[in-house]
């Protein structure tokens, strides 16, 4: 294999993997609270097609980033309201989210579709990455060293700070929690935010870096890949990271082996393969232990009002 | 003076009804704004979307055509929600019913016979069915989450539906379009209605919302279904099986998904295309909640999501609204569903003050997390 395709692999590995990475990041932080959001793919989707509005209209793509977290976090608060204010079920609130980011998100972008942006390209000077090897470590967008920079500020947040603790002890149990004093609903709905602000950046990687256009359902189920990927991390960041990055490669393999015109399989087996290799991994890893239940945060999912 | 939520003794029976009624006018209401805000004319929108197909008795066969898959999936999706068992790969189920179906006509074009059709619709039943059954294998032997991998399938059945339509199943005399050969007259759903399009699908759909409504009220799978979702450990020690509660949901689910595709293919669209996935698996989702999870309240609530569709495409072409309105006025609906919803199991009270005494608040957690455990199972009933 030569140095470039390895080179081109590396950074399509990384690419792919940035946006998994950063939604599934927020999904992990609402759901480690206690809080199932299944709308991640309507948020990344809001987020996608608001990064692109926003830097055509504007002309600075990190504007359209910081643009698509506010309007994932926007998203995310329709949900928090209604599951968290309302007590309306989990899991029909956050397919009703995706159906509505999906149809919002088409409604936004129809009058971008057909037009391109500038891309949020590489940081460091071009000189950097001017060696091959080099451009591995230094030739990405932001938001790729956000997504490493972010993997280990969740890690840190859960594991070590004392807001952390106070997050997971509200996931574990809610009703101890609200005894003692924390406020619950509160806690949960910071999270489930922060997961709609990260969804709606992740969203905007598709937008901004990847593709820089618009087209209608533009993340085509990667959002629900995200979920999947905080189940195989048993709610861990770090192993979220590796997961991302596993996922990555599946991603790229699909894409250099349709570019090199591999057709040993259809194309379309291919496309097919992120998520057959989603549900082959969920069921290596929940068969590896005896039941999910008991990794997953004790309350996800539950609906709580404190008893006052 | 605050107004505050006081839990009700039982679910408000009243609330139940009114809820979905509450939520399509708040719909309505909210939907004029939204698109109004949204550069569009939106009090024009819903006019053309939700009142204008409902005067015009030539649009009225659109609805019931349209309506007809969406209660078929959404009665076999209810049965498992109930279950809280989240089938939420009807779309998929839907492509491989239509799918399997289509197997059978390709290899019966140049027969004839009364029993293709027949044949056709059952391929239809058992590829939707083993569709669904993947999930339901998971989730019995490795503890899958149902939501995540029933999901993923969607996405997996339409690029299968892709690869056929592609390959091995174009029609050879096709002009290199992507679709398979038109079905024969044999291959073809009746219509029932001379001069509509009114086809044998909207009558079956009708007698399963029946057929369904008398089995969940009366046999002891549907009392079955009903416990494993309103107290899944009282159903446990009653000896109903958690595994076999999930095989009949899911099977149900995608029997059911898996009827409304091959009907599809075999009626509105006489063949199989690339477009055949219509969003209508999702679709039936809201339509199944709408409905209240009920057969009968099902049947009507498909014929609202119905006149989204059929409105939405006259309000693309009389006021040039962009197609995805109709999926965020569908989306609205039942944002504004789960939302009223609260008005079922609380009512709305004005409280002159409230005292927080953390004191009580600690005695009355135990009991608390009691009532919580009970609220999750019966939430989604």
């Amino acid at each position: 294999m030569s140095t470039a395709l390895l080179v081109a692999i590396l950074m399509t590995v990384a690419a792919a993997a940035t946006p998994l990475l950063i939604a599934a990041l927020g999904e992990l932080v609402a759901e480690k609270s206690g809080v199932l959001n299944l709308g991640v793919e309507g948020m990344m989707l809001i987020g996608a097609v608001t990064a692109f509005a926003v830097a055509v209209t504007t002309g600075i793509p990190a504007l359209g980033a910081v643009a698509a977290m506010a309007a994932g976090a926007l998203a995310a608060a329709i949900f928090a309201v209604l599951t968290l204010g309302l007590m309306a079920n989990q899991v029909a609130t956050g397919l009703a989210l995706t159906i509505f980011g999906t149809g919002v998100s088409a409604l936004i972008g129809a009058p971008f579709v057909g037009i391109t942006t500038t891309t949020l390209g590489p940081i460091f000077p071009a000189s950097l990455a001017d060696d091959p090897v080099w451009r591995v470590v230094f030739g990405h967008s932001p938001l790729v060293y956000i997504g490493l920079i972010l993997t280990f500020a969740v890690w840190w947040f859960l594991k070590h700070s004392r807001a952390g603790l106070i997050l997971r002890a509200v996931g574990e149990s809610d009703e101890a929690a609200h005894s003692i004093g924390y406020p619950v609903l509160t806690v949960r709905t910071l999270a489930v935010l922060f997961g709609g602000a990260m969804a709606g950046l992740g969203g905007s990687y598709y937008s901004l870096v990847l593709t820089p256009m618009w087209a209608e359902r533009l993340t085509a189920g990667r959002g629900w890949i995200a979920i999947a990927l905080v189940v195989f991390a048993s709610w861990r960041p770090g192993r979220l990271l590796i997961g991302a990055y596993l996922f990555g490669l599946v991603i790229t393999l699909e894409l250099q082996a349709k570019a090199a015109g591999f057709n040993f399989f259809a194309p379309e087996f291919l496309s097919a393969l992120p998520y057959l290799a989603t549900v082959l991994v969920l069921a290596l890893i929940s068969a590896g232990r005896r039941s999910a239940r008991t990794v997953a945060p004790a309350c996800l999912g539950r609906p709580f009002r404190a008893s006052a | 003076m605050a107004l505050a939520l006081e839990p009700r003794r039982e679910p408000s029976r009243a609330m139940m009804v009114a809820a979905p009624v509450i939520a399509v006018l708040a719909t309505l209401l909210a939907g004029a704004i939204v698109f109004t805000l949204l550069g569009h004319d939106g009090p024009q929108a819903v006019y053309q979307i939700f009142v204008v197909p409902l005067f015009n008795p030539y649009r009225w066969q659109d609805l019931f055509v349209k309506a007809a898959p969406l209660a078929i999936i959404a009665i076999g999706l209810s049965i498992g929600f109930r279950a809280n068992i989240w089938n939420i790969g009807g779309e998929g189920q839907y492509i491989l019913g239509g799918l399997a179906g289509t197997g059978v006509a390709l290899m019966t074009l140049d027969l004839d016979g009364v029993w293709i059709l027949p044949v056709m619709v059952a391929a239809g039943v058992v590829g939707g069915m083993i569709w669904a059954g993947i999930p339901a294998l998971l989730k019995t032997r490795f503890n899958v989450s149902e939501i995540l991998s029933s999901l993923m399938l969607n996405y997996v059945a339409i690029q299968l539906l892709y690869y056929l339509m592609r390959g091995p199943w174009k029609d050879p005399m096709g002009f290199n379009f992507p679709q398979t050969a038109m079905f024969s007259a044999a291959q073809t759903l009746p219509t029932i209605v001379p001069g509509t399009l009114i086809h044998l699908g909207v009558p079956v759909a009708a007698a399963l919302g029946l057929t369904a409504w008398f089995l969940l009220a009366r046999s002891v799978t549907g009392f079955q279904i009903r416990v494993m979702g309103l107290a899944p450990s009282a159903a446990r020690y009653g000896g109903f099986s958690q595994a076999s509660t999930v095989w009949l949901a899911m099977l149900v689910g995608g029997g059911m998904a898996g009827l409304a595709g091959i009907l599809e293919a075999a009626g509105p669209f006489g063949q199989m295309v690339p477009q055949f996935p219509t969003g209508y698996g999702y679709t039936a989702i809201i339509v199944a909640f709408l409905g209240r999870l009920h057969p009968l309240g099902i049947l009507v609530a498909a014929l609202v999501l119905a006149l989204t569709y059929v409105g939405g495409e006259s309000a693309q072409t009389v006021i040039g609204l962009p197609s995805a309105a109709t999926g965020v006025f569908q989306a609205m609906m039942l944002f504004f569903l789960l939302a009223a919803d609260i008005l079922v199991r609380y009512r709305l009270v004005a409280r002159r003050e409230t005292v927080h005494a953390p004191a009580v608040g600690a005695a009355r957690a135990g009991a608390a997390a009691e009532r919580g455990r009970a609220e999750t199972g019966a939430e989604t009933a």
